[in-house]
């Protein structure tokens, strides 16, 4: 089973929940920039998490099915549809042989992901999927490409009902081990400060702007190189923050204020160019407990899936199906 | 605020929500990149349930791990434990370490940056060579790209800062210098480093049996081959060993 490219956006790659035990190679994990979608379109196929799907920044693309296939749609919201009829976002659909699914741009947000049934089948290395654009790992998906997809079986139409986290807001942040080389001044500026999300974004990480003056560290030009997490919040120079995402470097001598929840990571990475943000500095007992909520909620999701019954708002020409079927005309 | 401030080494600090990062001085030196490498290698031993990965940078371990199987107070434990056992900064490089030597083309057009760097170490070029070309260094770390080692150190006299403006590519194989240390680079890429020298040596091998060629104590020596000789090499380097040769090291 497999799934024809006919076009593409240009920052389309195929990712899982990235490969992990390389950092001492300089090399960083990789994977899904939104993770909670991958376990979204698990439980909507009723999979697993692990599973690979194809990850779309901004623009989708084209795609026709060679054999009956279970997908579903999940992550930054995207118009999309089935043969010219409009399928619903967050949700699983079951496409036939040569049917087209058209995915055009993202209507809020930035990364959206496409799941197939069985999960993309694409060669792994090193045990992950994932592309790895600047370590030289796998390549943007081109038109012309075949996803492979592993045998799944047929799907019911299912969705799931989520709340936004494709407009940034105020994202929870923990000190780490480069947050004193900042003097306390400069911490409450950067956490009263709102920033909004630049145009320099990609899988490495994504500047955020300010008013006013940078965010200095003491003695920031000469310090030693160490590890670098995703979701580092680094200073650049100029003093200029970036959040750092799953293709960053391993090391780095910039450096780094604090480091956002892995919780709030996906709301980060989804943040769209020109979108407002702040930090919340937030204790490690604090941060326990957040993210001990966030995987229950995780472990609720499968919970929350529903029959995909189809609005009447969605069908885009009611007037040519047949709602009466069998009724007599009344001049007959 | 959690993370720890005090001057006193080894120091634990907290990296993010679910890491720490043992340091032995906040500084470059090889007592206690020797420490970092030897105490990493002793949690990898250790192998406690919970911890996810592990490297050694400079001068200190990072340990990542799942605060749901293995709680902070508890492997803030153990790791204090541990670092009690012996004085980290005596302990031997790890075992199964391997000495490579590099063939590696010095100065001219391939490596435009030689002469600089020996005048900014007061050498003349033929002596600077000399001496970068005697000198076993260490894989202290391999970071930044894949596969990608630092080694060091060089002598004193090549403690020469990196250049204010980026040299805007130098290519894969690239022996560059900086702060008495060399990077051996994996891949094309921007530098602030002078581009002293330019091997075959591939660092990072994603078609090949063995992704990566070097691990943290491996030594590296770069002989001085000809330009033309590094382009018989490179006519003939399929599997990316550039022409090196690859020993292990007794002990």
């Amino acid at each position: 089973m497999s799934l024809i490219v006919h076009r593409i956006g240009p920052a389309c790659t195929i990712q899982d929940q990235g490969r992990v035990g390389y950092l001492d190679q300089g090399l960083s994990r990789s994977g899904a920039a939104d993770l909670q979608a991958l376990h979204e379109g698990a439980v909507l196929l009723g999979q697993s998490p692990q599973l690979a799907a194809l990850e779309m920044a901004g623009m989708g693309g084209e795609f026709e099915a060679t054999q009956p296939l279970g997908i579903a749609l999940t992550g930054a919201p995207m118009q999309a549809s089935i043969d010219g009829a409009p399928v619903v976002w967050n949700a699983s659909h079951q496409m036939e042989a040569g049917q087209r699914l058209v995915i055009g741009a993202v209507t809020r947000g930035t990364y959206g992901y496409l799941h197939v049934s069985g999960g993309v089948a694409s060669k792994s290395f090193l045990g992950s999927r994932s592309a790895h654009l600047t370590a030289k790992i796998g390549k943007t998906v081109q038109a012309g490409d075949t996803l492979p997809a592993n045998s799944g079986p047929p799907v019911r139409g299912m969705r799931l009902t989520l709340g936004n986290r494709f407009s940034g807001g105020v994202l929870r942040v923990i000190a780490s081990f480069q947050t004193p080389l900042f003097d306390q001044e400069t911490l409450d500026r950067f956490a009263q400060t709102e920033f909004r999300r630049g145009s320099r974004a990609n899988r490495m990480g994504m500047q955020l702007d300010s008013e006013g003056e940078g965010f200095a560290a003491q003695g920031q030009l000469n310090i030693l190189s160490e590890v670098i997490t995703p979701g580092d919040i680094q200073m650049t120079g100029t003093g200029n923050p970036f959040i750092l995402l799953p293709e960053c470097q391993t090391t780095g001598g910039y450096p780094r204020i604090a480091t956002v929840l892995p919780c709030d990571l996906p709301r980060a990475a989804q943040t769209p160019a020109g979108g407002k943000i702040r930090f919340e500095f937030v204790s490690l007992d604090e941060a326990t407990t957040l993210q001990t909520a966030y995987s229950a909620e995780l472990a609720r999701l499968p919970g929350r899936v529903e029959p995909l019954v189809r609005d009447p708002h969605d069908i885009p020409d009611l007037l040519s199906y047949q709602l009466i079927g069998g009724m007599i005309s009344a001049t007959d | 605020m959690t993370a720890n401030t005090a001057d006193t080494f080894p120091r634990i600090s907290t990296v993010g929500y679910d890491g720490l990062l043992v340091s032995f001085a906040d500084a470059m030196a090889e007592p206690s990149n020797r420490a970092a490498l030897a105490f990493r290698n002793a949690v990898d031993t250790a192998a406690w349930d919970g911890v996810i990965e592990t490297s050694a940078s400079l001068a200190s371990a990072y340990l990542r791990f799942d605060p749901d199987k293995l709680p902070r107070a508890e492997i803030q434990d153990k790791v204090q434990h541990l670092l009690a056992q012996q004085n980290w900064l005596e302990a031997p490089l790890p075992t199964g370490r391997r000495l490579w030597r590099v063939p590696t083309v010095y100065g001219g057009e391939l490596a435009p940056q030689l002469n600089e760097a020996a005048a900014a170490a007061g050498l003349d070029p033929v002596e600077a060579i000399r001496r970068l070309s005697d000198t076993k260094v260490r894989v202290l770390t391999i970071g930044f790209a894949p596969g990608q080692p630092y080694l060091g150190p060089l002598g004193p006299e090549f403690n020469i800062p990196r250049l204010k403006e980026l040299t805007p590519m130098v290519p894969e194989g690239a022996l560059v210098l900086a702060i008495s240390q060399f990077v051996l680079f994996s891949g094309p890429t921007p530098t602030g480093w002078r581009h002293v020298g330019q091997t075959a040596f591939r660092c990072f091998r994603p078609d090949g049996p063995q992704s990566f060629a070097l691990k943290p104590g491996d030594e590296m020596q770069f002989l001085p081959i000809s330009r033309d000789e590094l382009e018989a090499i490179r006519a003939n380097n399929s599997d990316g060993t550039g022409g090196a040769t690859c020993e292990e090291i007794a002990g």
